[in-house]
């Protein structure tokens, strides 16, 4: 009667298993955003009207002197595209973290927690796949901008995509640290002011920063401290298939620093408590 | 207060080796949202093959006791332990244990069938090629078969919760919760629910902890805890908790236990 109830050793868990695991996430979070194609156009229409009407109008304001890596002078289409790669990415670390920390995903968030993997391989997965989605976002843009001129080397569409993944792991994981410390930032509204607009203007995504400097010193100084900055360096020299070591360091040093302080804070009753029984304040 | 006859309690299923590990066991587990305290001192087991109701009404804590048991929120006080694997210190074998039917439905709507059940078992480090074959197994147990491959938006409420059953004991868990799963289903898809987890509990030996506040649900045979703001206010087999009560059936017992705790005026 009571046969089965001897209580087994612990197995621990093989590579396979973790594996497994992980090509799954990945391959669900593709399969959902295939899905969701008002995401992808948005994800897409975005980064396009900065593209077609900002730099247009921008190019005859703004003359951009060779720089590395560039090595002849370039339209300033040319020059905002990475930082316009580096957007999307940043759109869609925060968008993904979100709604793993607040209530909209909470019900695959529950699927998800209750694998027997250990949580911070889990979320490490889950990042992952945001960021496989953001890949998926920033080749469809590289395909339509190319229509329009930014025509890197075909080598450059290879060399781009490790600094796309560790770009992408890096503000995937900033955007679940601040969704799990700052309870202000909710909402989407919130994040677009306090977050994404600061970093994406503090940063050389718009402007070579050594212009930045002629006009402000000290705006200078935050924009070279803004991790997004090095992940928008280290995108524009890896699409020319050249390495930028210091955006390199800073990013994977960021990422790390992010992604530990990111999986250590994570609390999924932060998303639920609030839709407990009984009306509770939070 | 209550005047408990001492009748003697009819045994309707033969009961676990009492010494036997417990499927799941709660042991002096609180728990505090801020200022509001939502469990109190709960301590029951549930033993392997078994059936075990915890009756409750809506924000009596029987959500907050199923985040606590699935590790979605860390314990605060207490322990808990599935076959004797403590889910704070050894999480991973204590889940491997574990298949759980949350209230709100999880599935992904726009996926099919199949792709949700492929999803589930990736989680659990199932292969690609085992998770298939079990996917097919299980659709067929629940009559699914030949919807495999539709959008699960399509499906019946009723099938939704099949679907979610079937993926719940996908990687063969020995240890079932459900979280009133039949809230909002027509009478003929509770019945088919109640039981195919029955037949679980009597064919394959899974324990099961069913959270629910629909009496009609609990039958003789099962283990019954009834959960009240909180706190356990009774706990055993259904009929002795019914006798002690001085009640004839769960419904009256359910009332005259809570009723008698409502009236002091709630204290903390």
């Amino acid at each position: 009667m009571s046969s089965i109830t001897t209580r087994e050793a612990p197995r621990g868990f093989s590579l396979q298993e973790y594996m497994t695991c992980l090509t799954g996430i990945v391959w669900r979070e593709g399969l959902r955003f295939l899905h969701q194609r008002e995401r992808f156009v948005s994800a897409l229409v975005r980064p396009l009207v900065w593209l077609f009407i900002f730099a247009a109008g921008f190019r005859q304001v703004l003359g951009i002197s060779i720089i590395p890596p560039y090595e002849t002078y370039i339209l300033y289409e040319v020059f905002i595209a990475p930082g316009l790669m580096a957007m999307i990415q940043l759109f869609n670390g925060m968008q993904s973290s979100l709604s793993m920390v607040y209530d909209r995903e909470m019900g695959n968030m529950r699927t998800l927690l209750v694998s027997p993997l250990p949580r911070g391989f889990l979320l490490f997965c889950k990042l992952l796949a945001g960021t496989a989605v953001s890949l998926l976002q920033v080749y469809a843009f590289l395909i339509i901008a190319w229509f329009w001129d930014i025509t890197p080397p075909p080598i450059g569409y290879l060399t781009v995509l490790p600094a796309l993944i560790l770009s992408g792991l890096m503000l995937g994981s900033l955007g679940m640290l601040i969704s799990s410390g700052i309870k202000q930032l909710e909402n989407f509204a919130g994040v677009m002011n306090f977050v994404i607009f600061p970093m994406f203007f503090a940063s050389s995504a718009l402007y070579p920063l050594w212009r930045v400097r002629e006009g402000s010193p000290y705006l200078y100084y935050i924009c070279q401290a803004n991790p997004f900055t090095h992940a928008v360096e280290l995108i524009r020299f890896a699409l020319y298939g050249q390495i930028n070591w210091i955006s390199l360091a800073v990013v994977g040093a960021c990422t790390i620093v992010f992604m530990t302080a990111a999986i250590f804070a994570y609390d999924p009753s932060r998303g639920l408590a609030r839709r407990g029984p009984a009306g509770g304040e939070g | 207060m209550t005047s408990p006859a001492p009748v003697p309690e009819p045994r309707q299923t033969p009961r676990p080796d009492p010494a036997a590990v417990p499927a799941l066991s709660i042991d002096g587990v609180s728990h505090a949202y801020g200022q509001r305290r939502a469990l109190t001192d709960v301590s029951f087991n549930v033993q392997p093959a078994s059936f075990t109701a915890l009756l409750g009404l809506n924000g009596a804590g029987k959500s907050t006791l199923f985040s606590l048991i699935t590790r979605l929120f860390g314990i605060q006080t207490g322990r808990i332990g599935i076959f004797g694997h403590d889910i704070s210190k050894s999480p991973g074998e204590a889940l491997r244990l574990l298949g759980v039917v949350f209230q709100p439905r999880t599935l992904d709507l726009d996926l099919s069938l199949t792709q949700n059940l492929l999803y589930h078992a990736a989680l659990h480090g199932i292969i690609r090629r085992e998770a298939a074959a079990r996917s097919a197994e299980l659709l067929a147990r629940i009559g699914l078969s030949e919807r495999a491959g539709s959008k699960v938006r399509d499906l019946s409420g009723g099938q939704m919760r099949r679907l979610e059953i079937a993926r719940a004991l996908l990687h063969r868990p020995r240890l079932l919760l459900l979280d009133e799963p039949t809230v909002g289903l027509d009478v003929k898809a509770r019945a088919d629910i109640i039981s195919h987890v029955r037949q679980l509990v009597t064919e394959q030996g899974i324990g099961v902890l069913w959270a629910t506040h629909l009496f009609d649900e609990i039958m003789p045979g099962d283990d019954l805890v009834v959960l009240h703001q909180g706190k356990v206010l009774a706990q055993g087999p259904m009929n002795r908790v019914v006798t002690e009560a001085g009640a004839q059936d769960v419904n009256t017992a359910f009332m005259r236990l809570t009723g008698a705790q409502v009236m002091p005026g709630g204290g903390a």
